[in-house]
């Protein structure tokens, strides 16, 4: 598999010594473009060290990363492949959070367009790309307001198209459901799936949300900083 | 690119300007200051213009009339003119008293002056000079007074018969013109229960109240109450004459101080103003000071406002150097906001002060490049802060 995202040995210990703590041990993950999976764990778990190594925040103590068909990440071979870990985020990473954090100062198009901006787009091009991002995840009609006008679906619908504003190889959903109920949260996996199928982009979102975990075909279960991988249950929610 | 910065300042724009006008009526008290240090070093030096001398002639050791007391005879003046290169030559009077007109006080600077010599105010701006040898003033505008009204100086009333502007004493006193010999009575003669006190006491010393001697106590009753001394002489020059030239002349031969223009200006502006300005400085520098407190304070306090969105800004990717921007923009906006309230508030209130306050353009061009500068870094804080923000705070927990 050259494609999609590609974990193989990812370890990261935090401290040294006796107070050393191993938040990740030996993962592994491997995330077809076009696949959304769950990464499932409790609290503590190494969910969110593990976003942080995967979206080029934190460098892993140990491991091998694939990214989009290139080695990102090689601890063997010096760690990082580029020195430029923002354009590494801004360029192949996509982010969604919890809460939509979109910039409150921009209107809608502006927060989507901001990211192929910052990749060096022409302004014209980037808001073109935005309101097709918009009109693709239904909220075009409210291009112009400011995130303060828009509904909570509205809100992470946008910071959905602003994660894959520059077409990333891989999306990373930081709990995107946790603040919504069943119905809103079943349709933002409508959208990731939709998204995912659409712009061939692998999608790993990291929940415990009990509503949207069935909607998986593939999750994998961290507990103890490490991984195991289980066929979910894949239910169908288009 | 967007403008983040400009998209911010638009978003919350009532909390910039109502920030920035707070700012700018701090800014404004800041050009205000330099403009009352301004107006002072303009006065004397329209005192200086507006008097016609090229040289004043004063009590020896002295750096009168102005600076300080000088009491000179007032036939030196004869002498004076007969120098060469001397085209005129008055004798002047200084003396700084309250003067009422009705139930008010005011306090004004007393001239004494010989009309048409030097000394008489260069201009006016309504009325007419004075006509009669008593009694008529010529008052400065910042007076108060208007044509026709009636002022005490001492036991006399005089009517205002011309007005005229920017005459003022190196306190800020408006001036007061009225003739010569009632200046002086007014500055040296003793009031009416001491001239009694006086005589009294000189007609019992036996040694001057001598019994066969006419007359004699006649004489000393009258060299008593009779006043021959003036404060300096004006001078003024041929043309062509130096007036470096013509001093010398003067200090050496006439046992006498004689000031050039340039001279004087020193010592009005150099020595008389020195301490006001020392004054004035320290209030624009406490000034430039709590404004940059401000600056920061409210630079930094909005900056942690936004530090989620600075975190999510850096993690999809935007340059450190474009949220340095963003912030150093909006102190900069700050600034610009309140240097406008503030050039705008010291242009209106200006003439409300009863000093002359001088706005120069070259000190609000000044203003403008300090209040930018201490802007920049004032939010040099609230930059470090967002640098400091680690993008993985916009991940988990």
């Amino acid at each position: 598999m050259d494609q999609g995202i590609h974990i193989t040995g990812l370890s990261k210990r935090y401290g040294e010594g006796e107070t050393a703590v191993d938040a990740l041990k030996d993962v592994n993950m491997s995330i077809a473009p076009g696949e959304v999976v769950g990464l499932v764990g409790p609290s503590g778990s190494g969910k969110t060290t593990l976003l942080k190594c995967l979206g080029a925040v934190i460098e892993p103590t140990r491991g091998h990363m694939t990214l989009g068909g290139e080695v990102i990440y090689d601890s063997d071979h010096d760690g990082w492949k580029t020195r430029d870990l923002r354009a590494l985020r801004r360029d192949r990473i996509g982010f969604i959070f919890q809460a939509p954090y979109l910039i409150p100062f921009l209107d809608v198009t502006d927060n989507v367009a901001l990211l192929p901006m910052l990749a060096g787009r022409a302004n014209g091009t980037s808001r073109a790309r935005a309101l097709e991002l918009l009109q693709a995840l239904d909220v075009a009609h409210r291009a112009r307001a400011l995130p303060s006008e828009l509904s909570g679906g509205e809100q992470q619908r946008v910071s959905i198209a602003r994660a894959l504003a520059n077409q990333p190889p891989v999306i990373l959903a930081d709990e995107p459901t946790a603040p919504l109920d069943s119905e809103r949260a079943l349709a933002v996996m409508r959208i990731l799936n939709r998204m995912a199928s659409q712009y061939q982009t692998a999608i790993i979102v990291v929940t415990h949300d009990e509503k949207i975990i069935p909607t998986f075909k593939r999750i994998y279960h961290i507990r103890d900083g490490r991984t195991e991988e289980e066929a979910g249950e894949g239910r169908d929610i288009s | 690119m967007i403008s983040l910065a400009g998209r911010d300042i638009a978003h919350s724009w009532s909390k910039f300007v109502l920030t920035g006008i707070g700012l700018g009526l701090l800014i404004g008290v800041t050009l205000t200051m330099a403009g009352v240090y301004r107006g002072m070093v303009d006065d004397a030096r329209a005192l200086l213009s507006n008097s016609g001398a090229d040289l004043w002639v004063v009590q020896k050791d002295t750096q009168g009339p102005y600076a300080e007391a000088s009491t000179i005879k007032d036939d030196v003046y004869r002498s004076v003119r007969g120098l060469s290169g001397v085209g005129q030559a008055a004798n002047v009077s200084y003396l700084t008293m309250q003067v009422s007109s009705g139930n008010t006080d005011r306090r004004t600077m007393v001239v004494g002056f010989e009309p048409g010599q030097p000394g008489e105010p260069g201009y006016l701006i309504a009325g007419r000079r004075l006509l009669r040898g008593h009694f008529e003033a010529i008052a400065d505008i910042k007076t108060g007074l208007a044509l026709g009204e009636r002022v005490r100086v001492r036991r006399h009333e005089y009517v205002v018969v011309g007005l005229t502007r920017r005459m003022v004493s190196s306190g800020g006193d408006p001036m007061l013109f009225i003739p010569l010999k009632d200046a002086q009575e007014a500055q040296f003669l003793k009031d009416n229960d001491a001239i009694v006190n006086d005589r009294a006491r000189t007609a019992a010393n036996p040694a001057l109240n001598r019994p066969g001697v006419p007359g004699l106590i006649d004489s000393i009753n009258a060299s008593q109450t009779s006043n021959r001394n003036v404060n300096a002489v004006l001078v003024k020059l041929t043309d062509g004459y130096p007036p470096d030239q013509v001093a010398q002349e003067i200090r050496r031969w006439k046992h006498l101080q004689a000031y050039t223009r340039a001279e004087m200006e020193e010592i009005l502006v150099a020595k008389l103003i020195a301490t006001s300005a020392k004054q004035i400085g320290m209030f624009l520098v406490i000034l430039t000071i709590v404004s940059a407190a401000i600056v920061a304070f409210i630079i930094y306090t909005m900056t942690l406002g936004k530090i989620r969105e600075i975190a999510v800004l850096k993690l999809i990717g935007t340059r450190n150097r474009s949220i340095a921007w963003m912030i150093l923009q909006q102190a900069l906006g700050l600034g610009l906001i309140g240097f406008i309230v503030g050039k705008i508030s010291a242009t209106l209130w200006a003439p409300a002060f009863p000093k002359y306050v001088l706005l120069e353009p070259s000190d609000a061009l000044q203003g403008f490049i300090i209040v930018m500068v201490v802007c920049a870094l004032a939010s040099t804080l609230a930059i470090r802060a967002a640098l400091k923000v680690d993008p993985a705070t916009a991940i988990g927990g």
